[in-house]
């Protein structure tokens, strides 16, 4: 897999080996016999590995810089402030990881033991997975095609010992492509709560965004909500409030109403947030009055509604309620 | 599929400027636009081709989307984003029916798309043609880079902000640029202080002074901080004349500045 011919139409296409661009590839009659096509085993595997995983969240944004590692690491320190609640968080952003250095765990390495890898533990019940555990040095470029990122995110979901989870955070890359489509395909046939989708004000970036819901449309992925993010930079010395990135066409209000899903949340730019994830700290510890603090926490007990449900002695299964309300990804409506 | 053996398209293109940057929402597509639109300030004739195929910006932020790209004989014609026909610009954006259709691509239609860009955009006689990726050192950059090399590229721009999560994933592209042996021209950074319109104090919104001490770390040129300016978000928003309103914007003295410093590494090359 390590080279695919230019135009290769995949394997799972109807083309597969059968396309102009197939003559010569070594894998032509593989492809065109269909083998190819058949769900790849690890699927199965990744249903075993994923029983004893409660909720799955992914974080999706089509734009990148809008602070989607930001909010998975808050959403994960967030739900771990509750010692009962065992928390995973996996890092899929091959190229760009950037949850070691958030999380205060730069330089850590991945133990390998008879049921896997073990995650990198920040608190016991808070473990991580991310690439960056397996580079040499923070220079290293993990410059690889599809394919063996598709690999790597199979192992991270198949091979790393997760143990009992109550809720497997997803971070990914920006866009719409392999890291996507693998996560989502892999985790097919196991229960995926929905998407985060993060953004920022401005147009620009509600454009990429849009391109991303469509994306969770496509795959058929639910979408518990989005969240605004660096939305109003409150000045440390007049603390007036000011829009470094502003919401020219409504900011992500005006997008949700549109498209009709929930808006989870606004997040205000606070100069602290960066500083404590350059020093690889929970910002909702470091700032807890921070108004950013207030707004993080709202949106972390909105994504998991249900769970407070629990708390509340109402036995509501999330997976019930999300499982019926799957296909009509749009329908929901939490915290509205 | 056209092969890279001829000059081709590229025959009539001086030079290539890649810019590239590990981490996502640093600015790479408007620095990409803001140092086209300096080089042409400085009598250039310059061409875009945005290789972000699942979130192309620039159509948006030059006042360019929903034009169509035409084909001649000598292949697609790129986009002209002013009427003096001194910048043109290729995107994917231009190839989408809505403007929110999502790219869900894996690698090889990526690359199969980028080869195409390279190969059969007829960009006619430029003096630089900026090249704006996405973020990552994966299929696009290594498509991008293998299709270009026969041209020999001048270099690559690496962005970042000041803040250390930035940097780290830059320290990573630099390595990319080392293993696939394409020049690092210099480090940009962008973002980095933010002005408060009500009382003047300068924030370092991201931190501050990460750019100059990567390039320092890594060894190579520091080219310029551009400050986040409001203004010029404002304007690219609103889709306002940003061509005609950024030489009054406050980051135009810090781009045309490495604009100049680009140009002056040129010359120097070619000899």
């Amino acid at each position: 897999m390590e080279e695919v011919p230019q135009g290769c139409p995949g394997t799972s296409s109807a083309q597969a080996g059968r396309g102009a661009s197939c003559q010569g590839c070594p894998n032509q009659r593989l492809c065109a016999s269909g083998a190819g096509a058949a769900p790849d085993p690890a699927i199965e595997e990744i249903k075993e590995k994923m029983k004893t995983v409660k909720h799955k969240i992914l974080v999706l944004s089509g734009k990148g810089g809008v602070g989607k590692s930001t909010f998975s690491a808050h959403l994960a320190h967030g739900l771990a402030e509750d010692e009962n609640t065992q928390v995973a968080l996996l890092d899929i952003d091959i190229c760009g990881p950037s949850i070691p250095k958030i999380m205060g765990l730069e330089g850590e390495q991945v133990h390998q033991s008879g049921s896997g890898w073990s995650p990198v533990f920040v608190e016991d019940n808070l473990g991580v997975m991310s690439v960056g555990f397996l580079l040499s040095s923070p220079d290293d470029a993990v410059i690889w095609r599809g394919p063996k990122k598709n690999g790597m995110i199979k192992q991270f979901l198949r091979d790393v010992d997760w143990g009992e989870v109550d809720y497997l955070i997803v971070d990914t890359p920006p866009g719409t492509s392999d890291e996507h489509l693998s996560a989502v395909q892999y985790l097919s046939s196991t229960h995926i709560d929905g998407a985060v989708i993060i953004t920022t004000p401005q147009e620009v970036s509600l454009q990429d965004v849009r391109k991303e819901i469509n994306f969770c449309h496509k795959v058929k992925l639910p979408i518990i909500g989005v969240v605004e993010n660096m939305s109003g930079f409150i000045c440390p010395k007049c603390k007036k409030e000011s829009q470094i990135f502003p919401p020219t066409t409504g900011g992500a209000e005006v997008m949700c109403q549109n498209l009709k899903i929930p808006l989870l949340g606004k997040v205000p730019l606070d100069p602290h947030i960066g500083k404590s994830c350059d020093k690889g700290q929970s910002f909702l510890i470091d700032a807890p009055d921070s108004p950013a603090t207030l707004a993080y926490r709202s949106i972390i007990q909105s994504t998991c509604v249900p769970e407070s449900c629990a708390l509340l002695g109402v036995n509501i299964p999330f997976r019930a309620i999300y499982g019926s309300l799957g296909s009509l990804p749009l329908s929901l409506e939490w915290g509205q | 599929m056209g092969t890279a053996a001829g000059p081709g398209n590229l025959a009539g293109v001086r030079h290539i400027l890649l810019v590239l940057s590990g981490k996502g929402g640093v600015g790479k597509s408007t620095i990409s636009a803001e140092l086209a639109l300096a080089l042409r300030h400085a009598g250039k004739k310059v061409g875009i081709l945005d290789v972000d195929l699942c979130g192309p910006s620039i159509p948006r932020m030059l006042r360019a989307q929903g034009r169509a790209v035409h084909q001649c004989d000598g292949g697609w014609v790129p986009v002209f984003v002013d009427q003096e026909q001194s910048i043109s610009l290729m995107s994917v954006g231009f190839l989408l029916e809505n403007p929110d259709e999502a790219v869900v691509w894996r690698g090889p239609k990526k690359n199969a798309l980028i080869k195409q860009f390279v190969s059969d955009v007829a960009w006619g006689q430029l003096d630089y043609l900026v090249v704006d990726t996405p973020p990552g050192t994966s299929d696009e950059h290594m498509a991008t880079v293998d299709a270009l090399r026969p041209y020999s590229p001048l270099g690559a721009l690496v962005v970042t902000t000041p803040q250390a999560v930035s940097v780290g994933d830059v320290r990573r592209e630099l390595t990319f640029c080392r293993k696939t042996g394409l020049q690092v021209l210099g480090v940009v950074e962008n973002m980095s202080g933010f002005v408060c319109p009500h009382c003047a104090e300068c924030t370092n919104v991201f931190s501050q002074g990460g750019g100059e001490e990567l390039a320092m770390l890594a060894g190579v040129p520091f080219l310029g901080s551009v400050p986040l300016d409001p203004e010029l978000c404002g304007s690219l928003e609103e889709g306002r004349d940003f061509i005609r309103d950024f030489p009054k914007s406050s980051a135009f003295p810090a781009l045309f500045s490495i604009a100049q410093k680009v140009v002056s590494q040129a010359p120097a090359r070619l000899s």
